[in-house]
């Protein structure tokens, strides 16, 4: 079953006809993503070639909805531009936004994680590397050969330290892994992903990754604590992590945390949550809980 | 990027909050001139983009323009929090019958900007919330609808403000949304004996990805405390210098942190965090590399790349583009894993550089790279 998304998902592409847009969209559709579609108001009618599958170009997310049912878009188009896009997404009515572009405008992430909010579209991202359900389907940039379909979940802000952890346990596989994005305003969250892993019958265990900054490791851990039954394994990163950057006196007021990686492996431990030290010992612990959960299920 | 307590100064005058008479120099004599100026008598305050600038002794009062020199030559060149005073801004005193505290900051669990409002003001607002936090008002703004003179009013007399300050609210808002600012925060902000109300002291947080639509920000707005830095920003590259041996060099933020804490837990210090972000190229590796290379504290050098659009071979033809030039005295290690991994490990093996050795995990690659500082 997976979540948020599932090879059932028709998958549009903002941006398709640029650069990145076409080369992630290649890589895609390579990892056996159902791509109905492109968006660019200027490119509409027209279609793209990749390799064995045209995939038509429609002038808006509203005109490629209706024409192929698609439900979830992945948006590649430049951050300029990537408040109007995410805008016109959810105006359209779709389910799902995955927003891969880096350097958004706070501001802009505000107004349209909000808009979208209302309207009802999940946003994933921005500055995401989107989110992979092996062997099934795959909306971003997450490689998908390093890894198999099993029964770890994913969540993570970090791009790289998610391959990484998906490489130490690609023998046992994930259900679906992913990539929330690492800025300040993030349309979906840590909380959002394990609400959804604890609700999906295809995964066991849940990986959380986290890092310095904000306090939202703090808060999945309290959420951890009254809502989640399943294993969670944990890590940070960011102990040996120069102050970043300051967010003045203000900034603690808020969140009443420090943000710093101990402060959130304290707040993950004192849960229950198994916290490695490294990438590698984080995988460790995955295998011998999910050994633990084995024995404790055929017992 | 964080502004100077001048800068910020500048950009409240720009939008129309009232703030007292001063100007910003980094000469005594010049502050002398500034002085007279201002009627005789000025604060000197340290311009160091961090707090406890008073309890520093950055902050003095001047009684006449003899003295503001004295004091600026003082206070020039002083080390706050590892942060060099370069610059002195020299502001009219003020006659102060009564302190608040008033920001916006960004809510990152909520998606939101914040309100917080405080008629306790001048101190350390943190420890007001701490002690006091019935009188630390927070009120999140709705992003659609800004803050308009309803909500600041509302804002203001929930924090029991008094009505003066409200189109300091509204225009503090204006401050936040049309400079694309992560944070404004005005501490204190004053009544004076004759009624007036003025932001004494003021900080602003810009959003550097907002940088393509704030034309007049100008790359050299910011300054990097270290030539390496320097160095790296004018590549592209992102860079922080450390205290440690082990120069770092990887693919993504949390990769990079996550190598950081690697190495730190086998028992070396990092000498840097160098990120050269998704799908680098060759050439970004060997920029990045060599400078790594040029930092003399460096003693050894960790490369641990996992390609997920990043090609190793990309990374390796990289590394070895950057020991042809650079000619490095200083041992590498370097793990490659991901998309293209194979190519790249061969690339290295053929070129067979005698200071460079591959590892074939994260863990053990950090292992050798600590252990080579004291061989090295």
């Amino acid at each position: 079953m997976a979540i948020f998304l599932t090879k059932e998902s028709r998958v549009l592409v903002q941006g398709m006809t640029g650069g990145e847009g076409m080369k992630h969209t290649r890589r895609m559709l390579a990892a056996g993503t159902n791509v109905v579609g492109g968006v660019n108001p200027r490119k509409a009618g027209q279609a793209v070639d990749f390799d064995d599958r045209v995939v038509p170009v429609f002038g808006s997310v509203a005109d490629g909805m209706r024409a192929t049912g698609a439900d979830v878009t992945v948006v590649f188009v430049p951050p300029a531009f990537t408040r109007a896009a995410v805008v016109e997404a959810a105006d359209a009515g779709i389910g799902l936004a995955v927003v891969i572009t880096e350097g958004v405008p706070v501001h802009d992430s505000v107004a349209f994680t909000s808009y979208a909010k209302k309207k009802g579209t999940r946003i994933i991202g921005p500055n995401c590397p989107g989110l992979i359900t092996p062997g099934q389907s795959n909306a971003g940039i997450i490689p998908a050969d390093i890894t198999r379909s099993g029964r770890v979940g994913l969540v993570s802000k970090s791009g790289t330290l998610t391959y990484q952890l998906m490489y130490e346990l690609r023998d046992i596989g994930f259900s679906t892994c992913v990539g929330i994005g690492g800025d300040p305003v993030v349309g979906t969250s840590h909380i959002d992903c394990l609400a959804a892993f604890q609700d999906d019958p295809d995964t066991e265990l849940v990986v959380l990754i986290g890092e310095i900054g904000g306090d939202a490791e703090e808060r999945a851990a309290a959420y951890i604590r009254d809502h989640v039954t399943k294993p969670v394994v944990g890590y940070i990163a960011g102990f040996t992590a120069p102050e970043g950057r300051t967010m003045g006196h203000a900034g603690a007021i808020v969140s009443g945390s420090a943000g710093t990686a101990r402060a959130k492996k304290e707040a993950l431990e004192a849960v229950g949550v198994r916290v490695g030290d490294t990438p590698t010992e984080t995988a460790r612990l995955v295998l011998s809980l999910l050994d633990t959960v084995h024995e404790a299920s055929e017992a | 990027m964080d502004l100077y307590e001048h800068e910020a100064r500048a950009l409240f005058e720009e939008h129309g909050i009232p703030v007292p008479r001063a100007e910003v120099t980094d000469s005594p004599q010049e502050a002398r001139a500034i002085a007279r100026r201002l009627g005789g008598s000025a604060v000197v305050k340290a311009q160091a983009k961090t707090g406890g600038r008073g309890k520093a002794g950055g902050v003095r009062l001047a009684a006449d323009p003899a003295e503001a020199e004295r004091t600026t030559r003082r206070i020039l060149g002083m080390d706050i929090k590892g942060h060099r005073v370069g610059r002195v801004m020299l502001a009219q005193p003020v006659d102060i019958e009564a302190e608040f505290y008033v920001a916006y900051v960004l809510d990152r669990a909520a998606g939101r900007f914040l309100a917080i409002a405080s008629a306790v003001g001048g101190m350390d607002i943190e420890e007001v919330a701490a002690t006091r936090p019935e009188a630390v008002v927070r009120v999140p703004v709705d992003p659609a609808e800004g803050v308009t003179s309803a909500t600041a009013g509302a804002i203001a007399q929930a924090a029991g403000l008094p009505p003066q300050t409200v189109d300091v609210l509204v225009r503090l808002w204006e401050v936040l949304v049309r400079e694309d600012a992560l944070l404004v925060e005005v501490n204190p902000l004053v009544r004076t004996r004759q009624g007036q109300i003025l932001a004494l002291d003021g900080k602003v947080t810009l959003d550097d990805n907002a940088r393509f639509r704030q034309a007049r920000w100008g790359a050299d707005s910011i300054s990097y405390d270290d030539p390496l830095e320097a160095a790296a920003a004018a590549k592209g590259l992102t860079y922080v210098k450390l205290d440690g041996e082990v120069g770092i060099i990887g693919n993504g933020a949390g990769l990079v942190m996550s190598t950081l804490d690697v190495v730190a837990g086998c028992g070396a210090r990092p000498a840097n965090f160098l990120d050269i972000g998704g799908g680098a190229s060759a050439q970004v590796m060997a920029d990045g590399l060599s400078v790594i290379l040029s930092d003399p504290a460096v003693k050894s050098v960790l490369v641990n790349v996992f390609g997920g659009i990043t090609a190793c071979d990309a990374v390796a033809d990289g590394i070895v583009r950057a020991l042809d030039e650079v000619r490095p005295t200083k041992p590498l290690v370097v793990r490659l894993d991901g998309n293209n991994a194979a190519c790249g490990r061969t690339v290295l093996d053929e070129h067979a550089h005698p200071l460079v050795e591959q590892a074939t995990t994260m863990d053990g690659a950090a292992r050798r790279a600590a252990a080579l500082v004291n061989t090295g």
